[in-house]
């Protein structure tokens, strides 16, 4: 029994200590927004952040998490968040969506850290994040038109 | 369409609670009625009492934008909001057979055309028999009662759709339908956010792996290395003691842990022994593989298309024909979300619940599975994540119910690890491409191409391959648009011991990537710039020529860029939609560094342009994959690549600018969603010729010696 801190409420999960993070929210807490790409940390699907920053849930462990603040994209809010998500509408971004939980988690975590990035620390940031449908573009725009919005300050 | 098929394609009646059914169906509508003896409705569209407008979606949802480009059709005459558009997926009948591929398929870059009258019909039928209602009960003549954003209104009369639905249900089908023309189209062509958009930026959406039951468990499968082999024994005495498994079974081409949560299964199945049959696929290696298409090569197929006398035309020409070979690598589909599948199968039936291209062949897959017939067999396709042709198959659903089969009543969810799903995937096939040209005047007098492969439709539908002709290995060549007066396109199948499978754009990226490379090798050896000398060849195509004229402008194309700099060009028509596209690229440290994309497509009336434009964006990064440094390889029979650290996708740095542009006009649209990756490689491949001097006659072209920064 492992109690973890998601989304600023402590859970309880009955699982073995070296259960990935990832399969603890999917399958024990029936939070699926975070999603099984790779399970290797290739893809970025299962972004969530630990204590602010973007972690991959798929090969953390839950032991390594009790005790630390997990955001997931569910319980996501705040000020750069919803700008995030405002441009992610406004330029329209996700296809078919399955990675774009894990886009969102960390263009939110660039913005926090670097509110005015440059097209390099896009690049550094978001490209763990694999896009099968390739909407990188409007990753991109969308992360500017955040940044634009949050007025250069986070 | 006369009004006695039309009655017999469109039927409405009350809805349960007050509602309007507009029940309609896909497809040649006189040839089903004739088939089926009679009208059989379960395509709806319901006006509900609350006024929710609801669309049962035929076609699956992977990213190309359906639920909200349908519903856009359906608005557009029924007029409502096409925001105020419930749309559902739905389950497996006839009814919903794509015609222009013959089953319930979403592919092929279909889903719009094959929708484009039935769906508009059914709003306006819908329309007119709520205008006739609120016309009999306000005691007016129907014209004039006006229809506006789901309200009727006439004088100071007004009413809501669902207000007047039950009324309209019993008003008599309309024996004509006018539909609107493209200059009275208040939605179609207008831009609208996608209904499944925001949901998607918030992880809400439920995609197959998602999708819960209450009392569901979990499989996890260890399937044999080789594909096609089969299990002899297995020993699962360890696995079977660890807390939380509930069973653990063979379903012949693999082991299954069942427990009460994936990583418990998952855990478990590494403590399984298993002793394979590997068969005769374990023989299969890249050496074998290119041999045998080698070998092939002097046969001669089917030809796609002829025109004049080619082997003439190389036997007297004054020039020595140019003659060149090129050859691509398997691809995986690699969808985001792996294969998965969740299944019940009980004592009357199967469910199954998934991410599914084929719901039909699912259907199928499951009551063969199950031993029992299609009919008990209820689908429930869910949200796709990344189809790409991957999930045209339904071998994961077959095992999900092979699985649930031995746990009867409850529901079981089958996930496929990263390794699994690279390691049995149905592939882009490996193709063999032969060309020859001949030159006179500067312009090309004879061309040949034969394609040899091993065919994706002999295995998979079986019946459409006739005479060595696999319809799907002509794409790219049969729609072949240069003048040329001789010349010969043939494919060849030649089976090579590898599943192969449909890959988004199937065989088109295949011979464009030849043959468009090869009009390059032929314009160079003219001494011409390849863009001017395709544009000489499109003489009789003016629709071709447009798109690569205006290509060539919006991308400033230049045949003499300056030094490190370059443009490669490519053109051709698929899907009904002309599009040509030119990749600009720099040297940059030594590598390849693809500065810009950029593409123009006619593709008639686009429903929903921004969708349509985000496809090709799409369509070009799918492009990349094959183009850039990705391969899948066979060695002893096991695919060598498990992940995306040895099959890499492009990434956010990868990625070049991308720009688009659709030239719309005409009165309907073509396809779109496969559109946009044939191109990629052949245009990358020309613009690294005239970078480097290389010419590169295999993909990935990095296994030709460039390498891309």
């Amino acid at each position: 029994m492992a109690n973890l801190n998601i989304n600023g409420k402590s859970v309880e999960v009955d699982a073995a200590p070296d259960t990935p993070l990832l399969w603890a929210l999917r399958d024990h807490l029936a939070m699926t927004g975070t999603k099984f790409g790779c399970g290797a940390a290739l893809c970025g699907a299962c972004t969530v952040h630990v204590e602010g920053t973007p972690t991959r849930s798929c090969v953390t462990p839950i032991s390594a998490v009790t005790g630390k603040k997990i955001t997931t994209i569910e319980g996501l809010n705040g000020r750069v968040a919803e700008a995030v998500q405002a441009s992610w509408d406004k330029i329209q971004v996700p296809q078919c969506g399955y990675c774009q939980s894990g886009q969102v988690m960390a263009a939110t975590a660039l913005l926090t850290k670097t509110p005015n990035p440059t097209d390099a620390q896009i690049d550094d940031a978001m490209n763990g994040n694999i896009c099968r449908c390739g909407t990188y573009g409007r990753v991109r725009t969308a992360i500017k038109e955040a940044a634009k919005k949050l007025g250069g300050a986070a | 369409m006369n009004a006695l098929t039309r009655r017999e394609f469109l039927k409405v009646s009350a809805a349960a609670g007050g509602g309007l059914l507009i029940g309609f169906r896909f497809g040649d509508a006189a040839a089903q009625a004739a088939a089926s003896g009679g009208f059989k409705a379960n395509a709806w569209v319901a006006i509900q009492p609350d006024g929710t407008v609801v669309l049962t979606c035929h076609r699956n949802e992977m990213g190309q934008d359906v639920t909200t480009s349908l519903a856009m059709l359906l608005a557009e005459e029924l007029e409502v909001d096409p925001r105020s558009v419930k749309v559902v997926q739905a389950g497996v009948d006839p009814i919903y057979i794509n015609k222009l591929l013959g089953g319930q398929i979403t592919g092929g870059s279909t889903s719009i055309r094959d929708a484009w009258e039935p769906l508009r019909q059914a709003g306006a039928a819908g329309r007119m028999m709520l205008v006739s209602a609120a016309a009999a009960k306000w005691n007016v003549p129907a014209g004039d009662v006006r229809v506006e954003n789901g309200m009727l209104i006439a004088g100071s009369n007004r009413a809501s759709y669902a207000e007047m639905a039950a009324d309209a249900a019993k008003q008599p089908m309309p024996a004509t339908i006018k539909l609107k023309t493209p200059d009275q189209f208040k939605v179609i062509g207008k831009e609208l956010p996608r209904l499944d958009g925001a949901d998607k930026a918030r992880g809400k959406t439920v995609f197959g792996i998602d999708f819960a039951q209450p009392g569901m468990v979990y499989a996890a499968l260890a399937q044999c290395p080789v594909i096609g082999g089969k299990v002899v024994s297995f020993d699962a005495s360890i696995a079977q003691k660890r807390p939380g498994v509930k069973k653990v079974v063979n379903i012949g081409e693999g082991v299954a842990v069942i427990a009460d949560h994936f990583w418990v299964a998952r855990s478990a199945l590494g403590d399984v022994r298993i002793t394979w049959d590997e068969g005769a696929g374990s023989k299969v290696d890249m050496n074998g593989i290119w041999k045998q298409l080698e070998a092939a090569k002097g046969r001669d197929g089917h030809v796609a298309k002829k025109g004049g006398d080619v082997n003439a035309i190389f036997k007297g020409a004054k020039a020595k024909p140019l003659e060149a070979t090129y050859r691509c690598q398997m691809l995986s589909h690699a969808t985001l979300e792996p294969q998965n599948c969740m299944a019940k199968v009980s004592a009357d039936g199967v469910d199954v619940w998934g991410s599914m291209q084929f719901p039909q062949g699912a259907q199928g897959a499951a009551a063969a599975a199950a031993g029992m017939k299609p009919e008990q067999v209820r689908i429930w396709p869910q949200f796709i994540g990344g189809g790409f042709g991957r999930r045209i198959e339904n071998d994961y659903v077959a095992q999900a119910v092979a699985i649930a089969k031995e746990m009867p009543g409850t529901p079981v969810k089958l996930i496929w690890m990263r390794p699994d799903d690279m390691k049995h995937d149905f592939y882009r096939p490996p193709s063999l491409h032969v060309l020859k040209g001949a030159l006179e005047d500067g312009r090309i007098v004879a061309l040949s191409s034969k394609m040899v492969s091993p065919s994706i439709t002999a295995r998979a539908f079986p019946p459409f391959v006739k005479d060595g002709n696999d319809p799907f290995m002509t794409e790219g060549l049969g729609n072949f648009t240069y003048d040329i007066p001789n010349v010969e396109l043939r494919s060849v199948i030649e089976e090579v011991g590898v599943r192969v499978g449909y890959w988004r754009s199937v065989s088109n990226a295949l011979n464009a990537f030849a043959t468009e490379s090869f009009i390059d090798e032929l314009a160079r050896s003219a001494k011409r710039d390849p863009l001017m000398f395709r544009i000489a060849m499109l003489d009789g195509m003016p629709a071709q020529r447009a798109v690569v004229e205006r290509v060539a402008a919006l991308s400033s194309y230049s045949a003499t860029p300056g030094k490190g700099r370059a443009f490669g060009v490519a053109s051709m028509e698929c899907y009904d939609t002309h599009v040509a596209m030119v990749c600009e690229a720099s040297m940059k440290g030594g590598k390849v560094k693809l500065e810009r994309i950029t593409v123009v497509a006619d593709c008639g009336l686009a429903v929903h342009p921004d969708q349509a434009v985000a496809q090709l964006e799409g369509g070009i990064v799918t492009g990349l994959i094959s183009t850039l440094r990705s391969k899948i390889t066979v060695k002893n029979g096991r695919v060598e690549q498990s992940n995306f650290n040895d099959f890499t996708l492009p990434r956010q740095m990868d990625v070049p600018v991308i720009k688009v542009e659709l030239i719309t006009r005409g009165s309907k649209p073509a396809g779109l969603g496969e559109v946009g990756v044939p191109l990629v490689a052949p245009a990358v491949a020309n613009a690294v010729f005239a970078l480097t001097g290389k010419r590169i006659r295999s993909l990935p072209l990095e296994d030709g010696g460039v390498k891309f920064a």
